[in-house]
C-alpha cells in the first residue's frame, strides 16, 4: 500500500495526468500447447472420474462386424451406408407411424455424412460417435411426386453413394433411368412420399434444394446417433451388403 | 523453448522502442510502465484431452492440464493477466455429449477463466441446455449483440465487463455471430442478433467515456475475415474505433501472428485467433505509460 502511494505521487508529480495510461507497446505472440509441457496434476485427477466414464461407455460392446465397411466398396451403394438407411428405416417408421398414422416411403443421407468406415469386430458405442459424431437429428419431409423426381435426378447428378432406403434406381449405361420404384411402386407425379433425412439435408445441405419444397415436415426428435446405437444394440451381428437398390446396369 | 522465442521478442522490441524512450527520458523521467497480459483462446470445442500421439494434424497437441500449466507459469511472471475466451466451448468430444458442458465450465473456472464469449454451438443443447450448466461457470459471460430478453437467458448475460489490473482499467465487450441458417430456431428460440457494428461505436463510447477505460477488449464470435461482405473481425475492426484488441474465434483461424489492422481514424488494431481445440494459447502483452508520446497510428506493436 505503502509503495501504492509513492507511485502515485511520482506519477501526479510528472507533468501528465496521472490516470492517462495508454498503450505505448504491444506483444503479440503464440504459445502452442505442445506434450513438453507438463500436465497439471489436480486438472488431470478433476477429469479422471469423468474420464474413465465415458471410457467404460464409449468401449461397450452392442454388436459384432464380421468383416470390414468402407465407403469404397459401391459406385452408387455401399454397405455401410445400405446398414446406415436401413437403421433409420427400421427405427425411424415406428415413431413416425405413432405421431402421424402414415408411413415412410424413403431414407435419404448424404455418403459425406458417413464420417468413418467401420472396421471388423466389436462394435461400440464409440463406433456409433466415429461414424456420426454429429448432433444431427432425423427429420420427415412430405414431398410430391414431382419433388420426388427432383431428388432422383439429384442422385443420378450427383454420381454418389448417398444412402437410401425404400427406392430401388437402376441406370443404363448413359444415366437414363432402367427402373424406379418406391416400395415396390413406380413413382407417381400426382401422390405424395414421406422422406425420412437429417436436419442438414433438410436445411438444403450438400446442395439437397428439393427439400425445400417439403409441404410438411416433422421432427422426430431422435438423433441419428443414438438411433445407429439402438440399432446396434438389437442387433447381434451386422451383416449389411451392397446390393442392387441404386446401380448402373453394365 | 516458447520463453526463449519470447525473451527474444522482446529484446528486439526493446530495442525497436529505444528511440521513443530516449525522448521521453528528458521529458518525464519518473513514468511508471505498467504492464497487462492477455491470454486467450477460441474454438476449444471440448477438448479436454489432448490429441492422439498419431494424429494426422496436431499429433499430441493442448489439452487443458498443459494449458493450465503454461497460463500459471505466466501469471507467476505477471500477475495482471487475464485469462479470455472467445466462445465455441461446447461440442467436438464426447465430454459435451456426456456431461452437456458442465467439465468444460468447471475446468475453465479451475483454470481463473475472467470472462468468456457465446459462440453458435454454444447453443447445441439449446438456449436451455446453456442455462443449465452456467452454474458452473465461475466466470462471467459476455455478449453486447444477442438481445435474450425474451429467452431464459434474459438478465444472465452482461455486454461488457471491466476488469481493473494494476490500476488499469480494461473494458471487455462481446459479440456473436447471426445465429439464423447457423443454429436450428429451436434451439436459441426468441434470442434477436443485433449490427455489431452499431453496437460496438455504442459500447466503445461508453467504456471509455463513461467507464474510462484504458484498454478496450472485443471478445468475439464474429470470425477472421469472409470472401462476401459479411462482418467479420477485419472488417469490423476497419470499422469501429477505440478497441486496441479483437479476440475472435468461429472460424478457427491459424494466424502466423496477430494481424494489425487499421481502423476507422487510421490507429492500429490488433485482431487475433489461435486455430481451435486448444492447441494453442494466445498471449498480447500491453505496456501503457503516460507519456502520451506516441506515433500518430498509435503504441508501437510487435507482432
Amino acid at each position: 500500500m505503502k509503495r501504492y502511494l509513492f507511485l502515485l505521487l511520482i506519477i501526479a508529480g510528472s507533468c501528465k495526468f496521472s490516470d492517462n495510461y495508454t498503450p505505448t507497446r504491444i506483444e503479440g505472440t503464440q504459445l502452442e500447447i505442445t506434450p513438453a509441457i507438463k500436465a497439471n496434476d489436480s486438472i488431470e485427477m478433476f477429469i479422471q472420474p469423468y474420464k474413465l466414464n465415458i471410457d467404460r461407455e464409449m468401449e461397450q460392446v452392442l454388436a459384432y462386424l464380421p468383416y470390414n465397411l468402407t465407403k469404397a466398396d459401391g459406385e452408387l451403394n455401399t454397405a455401410i451406408g445400405n446398414l446406415m438407411a436401413d437403421a433409420l428405416m427400421e427405427l425411424s417408421n415406428p415413431i413416425f407411424e405413432n405421431r402421424t398414422g402414415d408411413k415412410i416411403d424413403i431414407v435419404l443421407l448424404n455418403f459425406g455424412g458417413i464420417r468413418s468406415s467401420i472396421p471388423k469386430g466389436d462394435i461400440t458405442t464409440r463406433t456409433a460417435f466415429q461414424v456420426m459424431p454429429f448432433e444431427n437429428e432425423v427429420v420427415v419431409a412430405t414431398l410430391k411426386g414431382e419433388a420426388v423426381r427432383e431428388m432422383i435426378h439429384y442422385l443420378i447428378d450427383s454420381g454418389n453413394a448417398h444412402p437410401v432406403a425404400g427406392i430401388e434406381l437402376q441406370l443404363e449405361k448413359d444415366n437414363s433411368i432402367r427402373k424406379v420404384l418406391i416400395q415396390g411402386e413406380p413413382l407417381q407425379d400426382n401422390r405424395t412420399y414421406n422422406i425420412a433425412t437429417n436436419d442438414y439435408l433438410l436445411q438444403g445441405g450438400d446442395n439437397m434444394v428439393f427439400f425445400s419444397r417439403a409441404q410438411k415436415v416433422i421432427n422426430l426428435d431422435y438423433k441419428i446417433r443414438n438411433l445407429l446405437i439402438d440399432y446396434f444394440k438389437q442387433e447381434d451381428t451386422l451383416t449389411p451388403v451392397r446390393d442392387q437398390r441404386f446401380i448402373r446396369v453394365n | 523453448m516458447e520463453r526463449r522465442t519470447f525473451i527474444k521478442r522482446t529484446a528486439a522490441a526493446g530495442a525497436f522502442a529505444g528511440l521513443g524512450s530516449l525522448g521521453l527520458v528528458s521529458f518525464a523521467p519518473e513514468r511508471a510502465l505498467k504492464h497487462i497480459t492477455i491470454l486467450h483462446t477460441n474454438d476449444v470445442h471440448s477438448h479436454i484431452e489432448p490429441f492422439e500421439p498419431d494424429h494426422a494434424q496436431y499429433p499430441g497437441m493442448g489439452g487443458v492440464a498443459r494449458r493450465y500449466t503454461l497460463v500459471q507459469q505466466i501469471r507467476q511472471e505477471n500477475p495482471h493477466t487475464l485469462l479470455l475466451d472467445a466462445g465455441d466451448i461446447f461440442q467436438g468430444t464426447p465430454y459435451f455429449n456426456f456431461y452437456g458442458g458442465e467439465l468444460e465450465f468447471k475446468l475453465m473456472s479451475k483454470m481463473g477463466y475472467d470472462a468468456a464469449t457465446i459462440g453458435n454451438h454454444d447453443f447445441d443443447n439449446g438456449i436451455d441446455g446453456l442455462l443449465a450448466q452456467m452454474p458452473h461457470a465461475e466466470f462471467p459471460f459476455i455478449n453486447a449483440n444477442y438481445n435474450f430478453e425474451n429467452t431464459v437467458l434474459d438478465g444472465q448475460i452482461k455486454p461488457y465487463q471491466i476488469f481493473v489490473r494494476d490500476g488499469i482499467r480494461i473494458g471487455v465487450f462481446g459479440l456473436g455471430i447471426e445465429l439464423e441458417g447457423l443454429v436450428g430456431k429451436k434451439l436459441y428460440k426468441e434470442t434477436k442478433y443485433l449490427d455489431p457494428i452499431d453496437i460496438t461505436q455504442e459500447i466503445v463510447k461508453q467504456l471509455k467515456e463513461e467507464e474510462k477505460c484504458h484498454l478496450v477488449i472485443c471478445l468475439s464470435h464474429l470470425g477472421y475475415e469472409y470472401k462476401s461482405d459479411k462482418i467479420s473481425d477485419v472488417r469490423l475492426a476497419g470499422a469501429t474505433k477505440d478497441i486496441d484488441l479483437i479476440i475472435g474465434g468461429h472460424t478457427h483461424t491459424f494466424l502466423p501472428e496477430p494481424s494489425v489492422v487499421l481502423n476507422s481514424i487510421g490507429k492500429e488494431v490488433l485482431v487475433n485467433q489461435v486455430g481451435w481445440a486448444g492447441v494453442n494459447l494466445g498471449r498480447i502483452d500491453f505496456y501503457l505509460d503516460t507519456s502520451g508520446k506516441k506515433d500518430s497510428r498509435g503504441a508501437t506493436i510487435i507482432v
